[in-house]
């Protein structure tokens, strides 16, 4: 416990920060509400993305750049196959082909250059980052499409009774989080039930071991590619639904880095809480600290949320330099 | 047979200690050096040194402050187009507060405060390693976009947020010309690359190979990583900061916040992949290769007579740039300078290879 005091000290100055809005009256309690729930519903979607580096990274050590080309793909592949078919279709065909990505990516890519550094690997998928958005636009299109999950856009208005001015919320946000919250749960059953999930864990821990006991490492890491593309595939349909889909959601890869790096880049759960932490803390920064801050330094307009959530991870890190939840190195001569 | 170090003995300690111990490679060096001073001003069109030259000399320079902490420290950043940002801001406003400066002052100027920075950014890299330190190291990227976009002072105010320098003048002589600026960038470059050389076959060189090599066991036999890693940081930013400078001002003339984005530290990382990590000769390869690649697959349909939309072509560009990545990372992972030491092997061996 003693040893674990800047960690209390850095939360309880996130908590503080985060209290400081409402203590200092700065914002009507329902606005603030508000921009906390819209913090949590991206940081839902943060999760999904730092999910699946989360995933490659701990089953095969490959820190995946790609993870956000994955995510505008599939978002491409949903959106203009469902142009054609029925939406269910749609997905179903775009999850085989994802499925086939990560069998190309497996046999292409990652075979040929198994047992090379970290480095080396982490290039090879920005190679494959710079292909898939080439690949993904000259296949699918570059124009804004748009994915139609049948929910009402319009934002529904609640507890209007208990704050004035009430609280909007998008009826899509709570359905995005919940798909998201069912993703994971089933993906920890399948983790923890299944032989395959097992055997998923055995290559995690030690990719020798379970080859010596007779686990095809090659098998298990097309699988774990495929459910990472799974893992794109929803957070590309729920991204593309909110936002339409186009090249800048590509970007989102960027902005779950911090996530995982904050949650630890072996856990799936710090995935999901680091980009709880990341969502909430970058809205409530733009919100409440940004114009205190163009005020401050006179800039020309916010934007602090591009770099907030690094810098929140950095000072995580910085008491905590294996994440939250991630494995504790000892380093050894 | 041409090829040889037999009979060329070292006598003195010198003659030991000197940086290419073959005398064909001085020869060759010195050949090469001749003609891109006298020869290549004269070979050589404008279109040439404006579309490929110059940018190549920069990046050169730039990628071999990159590889000094990637390839000789161990310590991996994405975000170091940050301090070449930061080091042309430094250097624009410089010129711009204090035009009585020489440029050279400038641009040393302009490294140290950029040196200073990459210190600070450092800092993490005493606690974190690997891919943890790469995904901070973004942090400086986004912070640095951010800042010189938002905060006025650093553009002077100006209403769109780009800034425009004028020539750059040195001792009265005016680099205004392709081929004034290939000089000038060739002259710096040389400089550099013979400090760069210098400092990591030297002492500080040696701590850092040791710290990429086992930090661990480096530190135990009495090598401070605080002081290895963060002068490896420094020194890294300076060289950016001072190849940030002449991107700004020799190259560009006039440049936005986006000139130095995300995607040109990912391009300077190839560079040093696919040239060759831990090697200055791989600089230069390798920005040569990452330079005249676009341009190439840019020129490449007309060429072939195929007419795709400028759309499909930027697309199918993106394409193969990746795929070569991937294919160099698997065929050569030591990268070019590597090809080149083989090579350099197989011709001291020519023609007797047993």
């Amino acid at each position: 416990m003693r040893k674990n005091w800047p960690v209390l000290l850095l939360i309880s100055f996130l908590l503080v920060g985060l209290a400081l809005p409402l203590a200092t009256k700065a914002s009507p309690p329902g606005f603030y509400i508000e921009v906390l729930l819209g913090g949590l519903m991206a940081g839902v979607l943060y999760s999904l993305v730092a999910m699946g580096f989360a995933l490659i990274f701990k089953a095969s050590g490959v820190f995946n750049f790609a993870q956000g080309a994955m995510v505008l793909f599939a978002a491409l592949a949903v959106a203009r196959l469902s142009e054609a078919m029925p939406l269910g279709v749609a997905v179903v065909l775009a999850f085989a082909i994802m499925v086939v990505l990560a069998w190309l990516i497996e046999r292409l890519v990652l075979r040929p250059l198994v047992n090379q550094e970290g480095v080396a690997l982490l290039m090879a998928t920005l190679g494959v980052t710079y292909f898939l958005d080439g690949f993904g636009q000259t296949v699918w299109g570059s124009d804004i499409y748009k994915i139609e999950l049948g929910i009402a856009k319009e934002p529904v208005m609640i507890l209007d009774n208990v704050f004035q001015g009430g609280i909007l919320v998008n009826k899509e946000d709570f359905v995005a989080a919940l798909v998201a919250a069912l993703l994971v749960t089933a993906l920890s059953i399948f983790f923890q039930k299944t032989s395959t999930g097992r055997a998923l864990r055995a290559v995690a821990d030690d990719h020798q071991a379970a080859q010596s006991i007779g686990i095809p490492l090659n098998r298990i890491w097309v699988i774990v590619w495929s459910i990472a593309g799974l893992v794109a595939l929803v957070a590309g349909i729920l991204w593309g639904a909110k936002l339409g889909v186009q090249f800048s959601v590509s970007q989102v890869a960027l902005k779950a880095l911090p996530v995982v790096i904050l949650g630890g880049f072996t856990s799936v759960n710090g995935a999901i809480i680091g980009g709880l932490i990341i969502g909430v803390g970058e809205k409530m920064a733009e919100v409440f600290l940004g114009p205190v801050m163009v005020k401050m330094f006179d800039l020309a307009g916010g934007g602090i949320e591009n770099w907030f959530a690094y810098v929140l991870a950095l000072l995580f890190l910085l008491v905590r330099p294996e994440g939250l939840f991630g494995e504790k190195h000892i380093d050894r001569v | 047979m041409l090829y040889r170090e037999n009979g060329q003995f070292k006598s003195s300690y010198a003659a030991d200690l000197q940086m290419l111990p073959i005398a064909q490679d001085r020869w060759l060096m010195l050949a090469l050096v001749l003609f891109a001073f006298v020869a290549v001003p004269f070979l050589v069109s404008d279109y040439l040194f404006l579309s490929i030259l110059i940018p190549f000399l920069i990046l050169t320079l730039a990628a071999i402050g990159l590889n000094l902490l990637v390839g000789y420290c161990g310590q991996i950043s994405i975000g170091h187009a940050a301090f070449m940002a930061v080091g042309a801001y430094a250097a624009y406003n410089l010129v711009l507060r204090l035009p009585q400066l020489n440029f050279l002052i400038v641009l040393l100027l302009a490294g140290l405060i950029a040196a200073a920075m990459g210190m600070l950014f450092g800092i993490p890299s005493l606690r974190i390693k690997g891919l943890y330190l790469a995904v901070a190291t973004l942090a400086a990227q986004f912070f640095t976009d951010w800042m010189f976009a938002r905060v006025k002072w650093f553009t002077n105010y100006s209403s769109s947020g780009s800034v425009s320098t004028a020539a750059v003048e040195l001792f009265g002589w005016t680099i205004d010309t392709p081929v004034k600026k290939y000089l000038f960038l060739l002259a710096v470059l040389i400089v550099f690359t013979l400090i760069a050389k210098n400092l990591v076959r030297g002492r500080i060189g040696r701590e850092w190979m040791a710290m990429r090599d086992m930090d661990v066991a480096a530190e135990v036999i009495g090598i401070r990583p605080v002081y290895a890693k963060l002068t490896a940081f420094g020194i890294s930013a300076f060289y950016c900061a001072v190849a940030g400078a002449l991107w700004g001002f020799v190259h560009l003339g006039s440049w936005e916040p986006l000139a130095f984005s995300l995607t040109l530290s990912l391009n300077l990382l190839f560079m040093i992949i696919i040239g060759g990590m831990g090697s200055l000769l791989g600089c230069y390869f390798g920005a040569a290769f990452i330079v005249v690649l676009p341009i190439f697959l840019d020129q490449a349909p007309l060429w072939l007579g195929i007419g795709i939309s400028t759309a499909t072509a930027s697309h199918l560009a993106l394409m193969i740039f990746g795929a070569l990545i991937v294919f160099f990372l698997i065929v050569e992972p030591h990268g070019l300078a590597r090809l080149w030491a083989i090579g350099k092997e197989k011709l001291r061996l020519w023609p007797f290879p047993h």
